[in-house]
């Protein structure tokens, strides 16, 4: 009842005229830029982190989750009408949004995108207000060796589950800290890294970091390989759903959000496996399973709920313990640190007109988003003509504005540009570019907290595991650790049995 | 007599050349190890006898990533050596069939430079317009009557929504003094 309460506040601090006017811009912003092609929710907010600068906390972050949810939203639109995924998440929407589209039926799977990111989003946020203050009371007491463990957690979760090579995250992710490194040592005033330049002292900024990464070395990694040709998208008209597809659809729309929701919640990479295991589910389930791959509405309906519950699950680590499960909740981290704020379980006790605030403008910014979308989405969809050297330069433009708007100096420009530059070598050679983001805006706190736990153990390492919670955290360490070992442990067994079971009928017949 | 010779000095020239290009990625193990080395370079010329507070100074971690560079920078290699190959990036607008195309990445970096130089004396109006219309053309944009004025409202109409309804400052440069 508590949290009711809390939220009920929370509603008073979204629906004052400004804020609603912030949520309202979000979202709109959000839409438009997911929408346009190649384009993620990660650069998007990434992006679009200089025009909250200007605002007060609550204001910015209720902008932001505007942004977040409608590049969501966008996102999908661009998936079914264009068949180009603008992230991983959304390759499940246009494996049979598109064929729908194609088929005629483009209206139907974007309202059953829509109405699906609207159910996940409601659910996902319901379920966020009833844990995230649980979580938040059990973590409460946590102390420096406690955040370190966490953030030892963050580390180890983004090199070795996501990606495809733990070596190349594990090269971006000391990429990372090595930025992370560069300035003032926070504790003792020592210079790290600046080579006697002033402008370095004060360290490279997350944001700059974030663009240049996200931005700018994506924008020259595609102007290297541009794709020539261009595929047109569907026209489409006002998107509704008949009766027999709604009979098909609400089913999986509350299915969806039931898988997204955990793994949004744990670093297990965001949206990517909930969406698949959505999408397996509902081809199991359906009455149409000859449909899929064709054009299933059920494909469409259960994995966009599943991806925004999934958003929903990513807030509940990153407000309650400030750990960042994907590309966009560590962008969101780095825009708290912007006003000082350190996200974590004391951040309930601390900021609740602002955590409250964010947690009901979510909702409104939902209702905001389906009232856009539905009615709104073939003039979205009119942002997909927009020809690709336009969007690139667009991208280039806004990322120097952003990273210009942070301190006003041209020379971080010129940083941004370096750190784009390593962004397009990172994926010309297959290093995954979160772990470095990931590293930078964690790797300063982890050795601040580091230093403080051994600091009260006097030295000893002991002071870094005296904790239950932070011996919980570490065990899960080794686990994700050892996995790959345990697996193979399990295959061998597995093998060695089937192989004694096949002598043994040999034997036997 | 001395083509006889320098042939198979060519061959194996060009076949040095070929084994190091279908292995560049130990450019990337030879840039960690650099960077690990410049680390660990920084961390041991740091003067930290005054400095030092709890058991923990600020050369620890320093040391840490300076040596988890090198030992990353030596496994890759040897992943490499071994035929493990990073896979580049795909995208919906990247086609990795077509060789890179290096004249773009250039000139989108020479205008990206010229527009951080620029903003100073210039302005953001005016060093935002050159930098848009710049990239666009750069990645083959032909519109010589529309491309400039896109790009010029685009900058105009950023630095109005920004400066002024936003609250982030941005430079007006001699334009917005005239205007």
């Amino acid at each position: 009842m508590d949290s009711l309460n809390s939220l009920i506040d929370g509603f008073g601090t979204a629906l004052t005229p400004m804020n609603l006017l912030w949520a309202a811009l979000g979202v709109l912003l959000g839409t438009a830029i997911g929408v346009l092609p190649g384009i993620g929710p990660a650069m998007a907010v990434a992006l679009l982190l200089p025009v909250t600068y200007g605002l007060d906390p609550t204001g910015a972050f209720i902008m932001f989750a505007g942004i977040y949810y409608g590049a969501m939203f966008g996102g999908s639109t661009t998936s079914i009408l264009l068949n180009t995924p603008g992230e991983s998440a959304a390759v499940v929407a246009a494996i049979e949004g598109n064929p729908m589209a194609k088929g005629g039926r483009g209206a139907q799977a974007l309202a059953a995108a829509a109405i699906g990111h609207f159910a996940g989003g409601m659910i996902g946020t319901i379920l966020l207000v009833v844990l995230a203050p649980t979580v938040a009371s059990l973590a409460i007491g946590i102390g420096a060796p406690d955040y370190f463990a966490i953030m030892v957690l963050a580390f180890i979760a983004v090199t070795s589950v996501l990606g495809a090579s733990r070596i190349r995250g594990i090269a971006s992710l000391l990429i990372g800290l090595t930025i992370g490194l560069v300035g003032l040592d926070q504790m003792t005033g020592q210079q790290r890294l600046t080579f006697g330049s002033l402008h370095l002292a004060d360290g490279v900024d997350v944001v700059i970091v974030a663009v240049g990464l996200f931005a700018i070395g994506e924008a020259l990694w595609v102007a290297a390989h541009l794709r020539r040709s261009t595929g047109k998208p569907i026209p489409v008209g006002r998107p509704w759903l008949g009766r027999a597809d709604l009979r098909r659809t609400w089913k999986p729309w509350l299915r969806g959000p039931v898988i997204g929701f955990p793994f949004g919640a744990i670093p297990a990479g965001g949206a990517e496996i909930p969406t698949f295991l959505s999408y397996v589910t509902e081809k199991r389930l359906s009455k149409h399973r000859d449909q899929f791959g064709k054009g299933a509405i059920e494909g469409v309906a259960g994995p966009e709920a599943a991806a925004s519950a999934s958003a929903a699950g990513t807030l509940v680590s990153m407000l309650t313990l400030g750990l960042p499960t994907t590309a966009v909740a560590a962008v969101m981290l780095a825009a708290f640190q912007q006003y000082g704020i350190q996200p974590g379980p004391l951040l309930f006790e601390r900021e609740p007109e602002l955590v409250w605030g964010l947690i009901a403008s979510l909702f409104v910014g939902m209702v905001l988003l389906l009232a856009l979308n539905l009615p709104l989405a073939p003039v979205w969809a009119k942002l997909l003509r927009i020809p690709r050297p336009y969007l690139y330069a667009g991208i280039l433009f806004f990322a120097a504005v952003g990273a210009y708007a942070v301190g006003g100096e041209s020379l971080d420009l010129v940083i941004l540009l370096v750190i784009g530059l390593i962004g397009f070598g990172m994926r010309r050679y297959g290093l995954p570019v979160l772990p470095a983001v990931i590293g930078v805006i964690l790797g300063p706190a982890a050795e601040q907290q580091l230093r403080r736990a051994l600091q009260i153990s006097d030295g000893s390492v002991t002071g870094l595991v005296n904790t239950p919670f932070s011996v919980t955290v570490y065990a899960i360490v080794v686990l994700i650790v050892a996995w790959p070992l345990i697996g193979r442990l399990i295959a061998r067994l597995r093998g060695g049995r089937k192989a004694a079971e096949e002598n043994s009928t040999v034997s036997g017949g | 007599m001395t083509t006889e010779s320098t042939e198979p000095a060519g061959a194996s020239g060009s076949t040095t050349r070929a084994w190091l290009r279908e292995r560049s990625e130990l450019g990337v193990c030879v840039l960690l190890f650099a960077l690990g080395v410049l680390v660990l370079a920084d961390a041991l010329t740091m003067d930290v006898d005054i400095a030092q507070r709890g058991p923990i100074g600020p050369r620890t971690v320093p040391f840490v990533v300076g040596a988890g560079l090198l030992l990353v920078g030596a496994l890759l290699a040897v992943d490499v050596l071994r035929g493990g190959r990073g896979e580049a990036e795909g995208g919906e607008h990247v086609d990795l069939d077509e060789p890179a195309d290096w004249r773009t990445v250039l000139l989108l970096t020479g205008v990206f430079l010229a527009a951080a130089v620029l903003i100073g004396p210039l302005g953001f109006p005016i060093a935002g317009a050159l930098l848009f219309w710049g990239s666009a053309y750069a990645l083959g944009s032909r519109h010589h009557g529309r491309d400039p004025l896109i790009a010029a409202g685009l900058s105009l109409f950023t630095y109005f929504v920004f400066d002024n309804l936003l609250g982030v400052p941005l430079p007006g440069g001699p334009l917005m003094g005239v205007l």
